[in-house]
């Protein structure tokens, strides 16, 4: 029987809420790493009883863990993340040179192929690769080593790279961002990286249309149309047509273009989802309102989906890596936020239910469709 | 043997209840202390020092027979009732954040 399991990561742990196809209700396991920040977990596309989890602390530094039985069961894996190499400087808040320092993974990606190949983005920004089911990391230092790598600097909330996507077409294609320097592509599997930022324009920078240096929240891309990409950018949600070889601006009607999560529906590629956020020094929806937008055209056209959602006195926020989507028909739209709630939507966006509603501040949603 | 107390995080991760013993071959140092501790628990490993310095982590103290043995060179030699299994080597995370 369909089963959907919804992975969520959180400043105190991890949390598995499962359902069936229904999605009217659920269990929920967890804390599963309690007290610990989990910034990221997800299942392998190709063995969905694999799962990794991002671990960190603070006080103690960086753990990954996996589960062979979809997260009933977790066993520590490797976590030395060492960059390649002397890894010389980047650019710190102040414009000066700063060295290099693994603080953390923000972000693990499976291959689509084969559950012992994960890759993770880390802060300082780096690329690490595992293909022994996370034993040992190494970097694919090609990226970081980028003739512009020394000039990308930290956004407020570190320098991280937050979003890997893999390509399904083009096994040798990837994409990634980083906060604050924008999104790049490998076409060789990771050996050589390449900007591809044309057509972004952030006015808080000293040159707005540079090549790097962009605070890119996060992109997205239907498997089915890989070309077309979608960007919630720190201010201005924008879309390319042609492999992010060049961006335009889709934020249309939207009341505010500032957010941090974009995500495309299952099966309409051309149905996205953003949640406006009011500006980068509120951090909270426009006028206490919290409301989903969803375009059907791509972006440009937006309309607000605010039934089941709060919309009076509503101050939380939803993170970069808080909205996925299931793959049932209708499709299921989730997302949490940093006031504890986790919003399910089993009709594409028209009707919202907490699944949780008090759990610690939410870091990332991502759900597995299970047959 | 040597008796370690580890924070209640770490303890958790390593399926401990309550102190470690432990057999240290040669000087009892916090180097050979937690050198012994990772070669039984690997996933101990890059939770108290660094994984590529070696450095004690900012938020991880040392204590052992009521003195602060933080910012002691890490190969110094642990009081000797420590090594004598009378008093505990004490890792300790700070009280600290939220």
């Amino acid at each position: 029987m369909t089963q959907v399991r919804v992975l969520v990561g959180t400043r105190k742990g991890a949390f598995i809420l499962t359902s069936d196809g229904t999605r009217e209700r659920w269990d929920v396991s967890g804390p599963h790493f309690a007290g610990w920040e989990v910034y990221h977990l997800k299942g392998s596309p190709a063995d969905p009883n694999r799962l990794y989890a991002s671990q960190s602390s603070g006080w103690f530094g960086q753990l990954i863990q996996r589960s062979d039985d979809g997260g009933t069961t977790w066993e520590p894996v490797g976590h030395e993340f060492a960059y390649d190499g002397v890894p010389g400087t980047h650019t710190w808040y102040d414009g000066t040179p700063h060295p290099w320092e693994f603080k953390r993974v923000w972000h693990l990606e499976p291959s689509l192929a084969d559950p012992d190949t994960v890759y993770a983005g880390a802060e300082d920004a780096a690329l690490f690769r595992t293909v022994d089911g996370g034993r040992t990391w190494h970097e694919l230092a090609g990226l970081r080593r980028h003739d512009s790598g020394a000039s990308w600097a930290p956004g407020a909330g570190g320098l991280g790279l937050h979003t890997i996507l893999l390509e399904p077409s083009h096994p040798e294609r990837m994409f990634i961002a980083i906060s604050a320097a924008g999104v790049f592509r490998t076409d060789d599997a990771g050996e050589t990286w390449r900007p591809t930022n044309r057509g972004l324009r952030s006015e808080f920078l000293p040159v707005p249309d540079v090549e790097v240096g962009h605070c890119v929240h996060r992109i997205a891309l239907h498997p089915s149309r890989p070309g077309v990409l979608f960007m919630q950018k720190h201010w201005d949600v924008m879309r390319s047509d042609d492999a992010g070889e060049s961006w335009h601006e889709v934020s249309g009607n939207l009341p505010s273009d500032f957010g941090f999560p974009i995500d495309v529906h299952a099966h309409e590629p051309d149905t996205i989802y953003v949640v406006p956020i009011k500006s980068d020094s509120h951090h909270f929806p426009p006028d206490g309102k919290l409301r989903v937008y969803r375009s059907r055209t791509g972006g440009n056209e937006w309309e607000a989906l605010t039934k089941g959602l709060p919309q009076s006195d509503c101050y939380v926020n939803v993170l970069r890596e808080a909205m996925a989507v299931d793959s049932l028909d209708s499709c299921g739209v989730y997302f949490g936020t940093t006031g504890g709630q986790v919003y399910a939507s089993a009709d594409g966006g028209d009707a919202w239910a907490p699944i949780v509603r008090d759990l610690p501040a939410v870091l990332s949603v991502e759900v597995q469709t299970l047959p | 043997m040597i008796r370690v107390v580890l924070p209640a995080h770490l303890r958790t991760l390593a399926h401990l209840d309550g102190e470690v013993a432990l057999t240290v071959e040669g000087p009892v140092t916090p180097n050979s202390v937690l050198d012994a501790l990772e070669a039984r628990y690997p996933m101990l490993r890059g939770t108290i020092r660094d994984h590529v310095t070696q450095h004690r982590r900012p938020f991880v103290r040392f204590f052992a027979c009521g003195q602060d043995l933080s910012h002691e060179p890490p190969d110094t030699p642990l009081p000797d009732a420590v090594a004598l299994s009378a008093e505990r080597f004490m890792v300790v995370g700070a009280i600290a954040g939220g």
